[in-house]
């Protein structure tokens, strides 16, 4: 097990630097995601943690030692790509104990070790199997186990979820995330789903154009969001966000105002007579969703998704009212987007 | 009124029109190329007097031809250099094409593109122009006469080097980069990972090249002037300009030499046409 550390890293492809000397501090055994829409940098950064990118400034840290100029077999990590990269041409069992290749362990301990990681990942059954006769859960499985049994300072998952469905993807988040609560290694997960950051992290590293805009818990990240992006990026449905003033202690919504309202939908109800902030509008979709019914209305001109309780269905074309309590709302800049806090 | 129950119809498939054409002109054509391959072997089966009677099928067929081809040392000796050529430049194509095919695929490095335009560009010079500076350059390094003589012109080819390196960067970088961090180095994740799979295209470059170097002619006949290093097709031609042209004998020898290549494709053909889809779907 390792810390990792980043010390103003920087990576440019030419003159276009894409990661602006970030830094950071992963703890021993700390899960962290890194979460960022498509071209944020996250997979770079986790690429040259791996080493696979060469690293145009700054330093990464494994334990104390800076690796920057070390290979990746020597950096002792592990890590899981996105589409698995499990080789074709050999059996589970071949593909597992791939990753003791250049092990100097004896024949009889890598047995033992592939085993043992086919056996906490639930492939016994299919170790003589090859991957085209394994489903994507199976194979993700088989990813992890040869990482595994390296038994490495550290994981580094690359979106390893992505190319399964919805309820596969949510089986195997619990997985990864028991199997780091059995193993305690640190991992550095990198994923663009706001639901695998929340339901998995440690503390989550949101990312923007090659920088971080904020690290911490998912409750921290979720409740006090620092900017805009980070508040409509994490959580879901995305918060609402409307233009307001402060009109003597009572925030009111109003086109071009100095204020922007951040609004949860969750927090944000039809059919509740008052609250701290009250918007109304006609109804343009509505989402049954059996516990509760998502409500999309325009409100200012602006799309707003609020929650009725599970059998109320407003008419489309019709208009409704729905209400926030107090300190349910987040308060932004409008200028500078970043936050104000809560009211 | 009831009426009893017809029994329904047969379906006839329906055959297009198109289809029927396109299916006559696919037969044509196959008769059209293995008619010479069966009057080849139709006439290995022929005595030397029966040989103008055009008939398919001998009157009396033997295997005279056979014994005496096959108890004359000379054939069994071409037999042999073709098959030690053939299959030396086919292990060294494999070989070399693929490993130049997957640097130029794989790493980035200054120069590559030209590199690559300058393994292209040899495509576009004909052979005839190539055969002197070959025969010069041979006869300076002592190499006429030689096996390695008839073999180092085609050690690597351009084509070789294209079809792998196209498909070489069909190889997803992840598997790759995957082998990188489990520790392996440069040469072993080629040799067993990306060779492995690249297995279609390995087997297409394979029979090209064993088919190519079993059948060569041209460079073989120029560079060799001992009978003891002819290759199959200069001696069978020899067997022409010597013997009065038996034709009994060298289409007995000629059934021969296609036994191996007949043998390698059977062999190989499946990987073919694998490699020839995948080539077709990465369009």
């Amino acid at each position: 097990m390792a810390t990792i550390a980043l010390r103003n890293l920087v990576k440019s492809y030419g003159k276009a630097e894409v990661i602006h000397g970030i830094n950071l501090d992963i703890a021993d055994g700390e899960f962290v995601v890194f979460v960022g829409p498509s071209g944020c940098g996250k997979s770079t950064t986790l690429r040259m943690i791996a080493g696979l990118e060469e690293v145009s400034g700054g330093d990464i840290l494994i334990g104390d030692q800076v690796v920057n100029e070390l290979d990746p077999k020597r950096r002792n990590i592990a890590m899981v790509f996105q589409n698995y990269a499990i080789y074709p041409h050999m059996s589970v069992r071949q593909n597992i104990a791939f990753g003791l290749y250049t092990s100097p362990l004896s024949r009889d301990q890598k047995d033992a070790r592939v085993t043992e990681a086919a056996k906490m990942l639930g492939l016994e059954a299919l170790l003589d199997r090859r991957p085209a006769a394994l489903s994507g859960g199976q194979r993700q499985r088989v990813a992890i186990g040869r990482a595994m049994v390296r038994n490495p300072a550290a994981f580094l998952f690359d979106e390893p979820l992505s190319n399964l469905d919805a309820q596969l993807r949510a089986q195997m988040r619990i997985e990864i995330k028991r199997l780091h609560q059995r193993l305690g290694t640190t991992i550095a997960y990198v994923t663009h789903d706001q639901i695998e950051a929340m339901t998995m992290a440690d503390r989550i590293v949101v990312m923007r154009d090659g920088h971080i805009l904020q690290s911490g818990t998912p409750t921290e990240i979720y409740d006090a969001p620092v900017d805009v992006f980070t508040a409509q990026f994490i959580g879901s449905p995305s918060m609402n966000l409307l233009p307001a003033v402060d009109a003597g202690g009572r925030i009111v919504a109003q086109p071009g105002g100095p204020l922007l309202v951040g609004l949860r939908p969750h927090d944000l109800v039809v059919g509740v007579p008052d609250g701290a902030f009250t918007v109304s509008g006609e109804v343009t979709a509505v989402e049954p969703l059996g516990h509760e019914t998502l409500v999309h209305f325009l409100a200012e001109g602006r799309p707003v998704t609020a929650t009725a309780p599970a059998r109320m269905i407003p008419a489309i074309g019709g208009t409704v009212q729905a209400s926030a309590a107090a300190g349910a709302l987040y308060l932004f800049d409008a200028a500078t987007e970043k936050a104000m806090g809560r009211r | 009124m009831t009426t009893a129950p017809t029994a329904p119809a047969l379906a006839m498939p329906r055959i297009r029109p198109g289809r029927i054409v396109i299916w006559t002109l696919l037969f044509l054509g196959g008769v059209i190329m293995v008619t010479p391959l069966i009057f080849m072997f139709s006439t290995s089966l022929k005595t030397a007097g029966q040989v103008y009677d055009l008939r398919m099928i001998p009157a009396a067929p033997t295997l005279d031809n056979y014994i005496k081809v096959l108890s004359d040392g000379r054939f069994l000796r071409w037999f042999f250099n073709s098959t030690i050529i053939a299959l030396t430049v086919t292990l060294s194509n494999v070989f070399f094409d693929s490993l130049v095919g997957y640097t130029l695929a794989k790493f980035r490095f200054r120069g590559r593109y030209f590199v690559f335009l300058a393994i292209l560009s040899t495509l576009m010079i004909p052979t005839e122009m190539l055969v002197i500076p070959w025969y010069l350059m041979s006869a300076e390094f002592g190499w006429l006469n030689s096996y390695w003589g008839i073999m180092f012109p085609g050690m690597m080819t351009a084509f070789g080097t294209f079809l792998m390196k196209q498909f070489f960067e069909t190889v997803p970088d992840d598997f790759l980069e995957a082998a990188r961090i489990d520790g392996l180095n440069e040469f072993t994740i080629w040799w067993r990972i990306a060779m492995p799979l690249v297995t279609p295209a390995l087997s297409a470059l394979a029979i090209f090249t064993f088919l190519g170097n079993w059948t060569a002619f041209f460079w073989p006949l120029i560079v060799t002037t001992s009978q003891e290093l002819y290759t199959l097709p200069i001696g069978l031609s020899s067997f022409a300009v010597e013997q009065a042209i038996q034709w009994e004998m060298i289409m007995t020898g000629a059934s021969l030499a296609t036994l191996p290549t007949l043998l390698v494709f059977l062999l190989l053909q499946r990987y073919i046409v694998r490699g020839v889809m995948l080539a077709g779907l990465k369009g």
